[in-house]
């Protein structure tokens, strides 16, 4: 028996039912497996031109970021603050409002945590400051980036100028005050504020080498995700972000919409802040100042600003970048490659979005197949 | 491709391994030293003055050298040292940026007792773990022969300053440079523009290019990469001195001399100790006396007077007996910075936490 797959003859071939249906799951995350791909093709590709051994470079990557126990915690320990970043990308984009401005709501936030320790008795236990801290470092980070919203929702200021430029404002407001009233005398050559308690600091989580700081951030991750996915306030968020006009149509609040949104991003990544402080550096200082918030909007944007995704992302964000480490020591790359991997990384995640439009068009063609090989199978059963 | 066979492989050779130390068979094992840099090597400023001395280390017998530049004062830096630890098995770390003290080197000593924590900074003190060394040198003493080679230079008698953070260690450059310019003709000042960190490209470009508009022929700086201020006074026809390491090859005219580390004195030092087991300090501490810092080498501007009176000065403190800071000192803001009869060697712990600027020095902290 010979059967023709080729649709130019007569009737399109057809996808068993199950084979669409899988291919319609998988559907969503094929611009990401894309991109992936032909990153890794093409950053070997530019090893090769360097003269660089490209399939051991390929090797160490996976090795430096995820290849032992060490490993994992290394990238574990990196990806913590993206997640929390990222939401700060991921969560106004919901709404449709693009803010990039995480860096900033990171440093006040952190910078609020560490104030708060000075504030209370030398002997407050820690379940009462590590909660205060984080409230401070969290309201800190909301309102500055809360102010973004509004004043795009009631000024018409662009939200991603005004949230880069508020970034650099706090970034001044941050300096002035650790290098200025909030200096710590002690602290000469690197100004910082007094050190928070060693009894407030945060520790590791039990049996690993990472702080509590990714538990929250993940955990921040599936409550924004389920937020929007699942909850009538996240669903409300969508329909303002996808079309602001129809939201108004149906009555939506969409202000109070945007800054919800923008209060819940600006938190997030105010909590990152108040973890750098509390879990890593012990007082804010410049340090702080390390690209988090930047990094974060590599993350959301990689995810799709599905923050579920985020947790994902920001694994293997932390993980090149641990794997950046490696590869140094190993090969004598300049740091610059962990560089143009992920700027690679982020220009083809951004190009295989093209794919959307097409996507599109394969998921009702897939769902048609899923449909007609049911329906098939249906007409069959009941002739039999 | 890794399949059974290859694993078992692999397997066995690692069970020989470990039954039959072959390090030991053949000699001294090879000392693995890992270096971490806040910023690019090539920075032509702080990071590449560390780096110039891991490439005098890596040269020596039985060393190997693990480096790690552009790691950010986080989590990155502990968990770079401890994959140097971990992956490589160095067992004495140099930390070369001075914001990975408190708290990531502090952590990690304390993790790995057994390892050697070199830090640059001479932030060590009791009670702080025993397994670090912190180095430092007294660089003033260079920026008071800058000062002294551009007070010779200078024609418009107004020098220029690129600084980062008004912190005691920057101040006490910029006082030193003006105190050696002084030195040559006391009405000269220096004028002084903080960008507010450390490598900030733009800001110091802006800097260097107001600091030529008002007037001022030789410029110098204390950033982390001195690049872009050394370049910015080449292509505007001013003279310049250079800071960290040589960047002679950035200005050829108007490069006249510069400031900088020789970091091979302790990186050697301390590499020696590990090879042989001798103690190693807890704080090492030099100036041109001990080698721990150096001039550039004179460009074509420098006049056989401005040498003659730079040599004169720099052999005083290769001597060990030149005192910088000395009353009666004013501030700029007319108050008295140093009273008569008191003078400070380069050892005191009183210039650490310096916060004024000398009398002549037109700006603000």
């Amino acid at each position: 028996m010979s059967v023709s797959l080729s649709p130019a003859h007569g009737r399109p071939r057809r996808l068993p039912a199950g084979v669409a249906r899988l291919l319609l799951a998988v559907l969503p995350a094929l611009p990401t497996v894309c991109a992936i791909v032909a990153t890794l093709v093409l950053f070997g590709a530019f090893l090769l031109a360097q003269g660089q051994p490209a399939a051991d470079a390929l090797g160490l990557i996976a090795k430096g970021a995820f290849g032992s126990s060490f490993a994992w915690q290394n990238t574990l320990l990196r990806a913590a603050p993206l997640m929390l970043t990222a939401l700060c990308v991921a969560l106004p984009a919901q709404v449709g409002l693009i803010v990039i401005g995480g860096e900033g709501a990171l440093a006040l936030g952190g910078l609020a945590a560490a104030v708060v320790p000075q504030c209370l008795p030398h002997a407050t236990p820690w379940f009462v400051a590590t909660p205060l801290m984080a409230i401070a470092g969290m309201l800190a980070g909301g309102l500055w980036i809360s102010a973004v919203g509004a004043m795009r929702q009631w000024r018409g200021v662009n939200e991603t100028i005004s949230s880069l430029l508020m970034s650099y404002i706090a970034i001044a407001v941050f300096k002035f005050l650790v290098e200025g009233p909030l200096r710590d005398p002690a602290s000469l050559n690197k100004p910082s504020t007094l050190p928070v308690p060693d009894a407030m600091t945060i520790g590791s989580l039990p049996g690993l080498d990472v702080h509590w700081g990714l538990f929250w951030g993940a955990l921040a991750c599936l409550g924004a995700w389920v937020l929007v996915r699942h909850s009538t306030l996240g669903f409300a968020m969508r329909v303002t972000g996808g079309n602001v006009r129809a939201a108004r149509l149906v009555g939506l609040p969409v202000g109070g919409l945007a800054l919800a949104a923008c209060a819940l991003g600006g938190a997030s990544a105010g909590l990152a802040g108040m973890f750098e402080v509390a879990a890593v550096q012990g007082s804010a200082n410049a340090s702080l100042l390390s690209g988090y918030g930047y990094a974060g909007i590599l993350v959301a944007f990689a995810a799709r600003q599905n923050p579920f995704a985020v947790i994902v992302c920001a694994l293997m964000v932390g993980g090149i970048e641990a794997s950046g480490s490696l590869l140094q020591r190993r090969l004598d790359l300049p740091d610059a490659a962990t560089l143009v991997l992920q700027g690679l990384l982020f220009a083809n995640l951004l190009a295989w979005e093209a794919l959307g439009p097409r996507l599109a068009a394969w998921r009702v063609k897939l769902q048609a197949a899923a449909l007609e090989a049911t329906s098939v199978s249906l007409e069959r059963t009941h002739h039999v | 491709m890794t399949n059974r066979r290859n694993f078992l492989k692999g397997a066995g050779a690692l069970a020989l391994g470990s039954a039959f130390p072959f390090d030991l068979a053949f000699g001294a094992e090879p000392l693995t030293v890992g270096v971490i840099y806040v910023g690019s090597r090539g920075d032509y400023g702080y990071n590449q003055a560390q780096a110039q001395a891991a490439a005098v280390i890596k040269k020596l017998p039985n060393v190997k050298v693990v480096e790690e530049e552009n790691v950010p004062e986080t989590v990155a830096a502990q968990k770079s040292m401890e994959a140097m630890i971990e992956q490589d098995g160095a067992t004495l770390i140099f930390a070369t940026s001075f914001g990975y003290f408190d708290p990531h080197v502090l952590k990690m000593a304390a993790k790995y007792p057994k390892v050697r924590f070199a830090h640059c900074g001479g932030l060590w003190k009791s009670g702080n773990p025993a397994n670090i060394s912190s180095y430092f040198g007294y660089i003033d003493e260079c920026q008071y022969l800058n000062g002294v080679v551009a007070g010779h230079a200078s024609k418009t008698k107004k020098l220029g300053f690129v600084a980062a953070k008004p912190i005691p260690q920057v101040l006490r450059n910029i006082n030193s440079f003006t105190l050696g310019a002084q030195s040559v003709d006391p009405s000269i000042t220096t004028h002084v523009i903080f960008t507010g960190d450390w490598s900030m490209p733009v800001k110091e470009a802006e800097a260097a290019n107001s600091l030529v508009d008002q007037g001022c022929d030789v410029l110098t700086c204390h950033v982390d990469g001195p690049k872009v201020v050394i370049e910015t006074a080449e292509k505007r026809g001013a003279m310049s001195c250079g800071y960290h390491a040589s960047q002679a090859a950035l200005a050829p005219k108007g490069y006249l001399t510069g400031a900088e580390w020789d970091w091979a004195t302790p990186y050697k030092l301390l590499v020696a100790n590990a090879q042989t087991g001798k103690p190693q300090p807890n704080v090492l501490r030099g100036g041109l006396c001990e080698g721990f810092v150096k001039m550039s080498p004179y460009g074509a501007k420098v006049t056989p007077d401005a040498r003659a009176n730079a040599d004169a000065v720099k052999a005083k403190m290769v001597a060990g007996n030149y005192v910088i800071f000395k009353g009666p000192m004013k501030d700029n803001k007319g108050g008295s910075a140093i009273a008569a009869g008191t003078g400070y060697a380069q050892t005191d712990i009183a210039l650490e936490s310096m916060n004024y600027l000398v009398a002549g020095v037109v700006g603000q902290i």
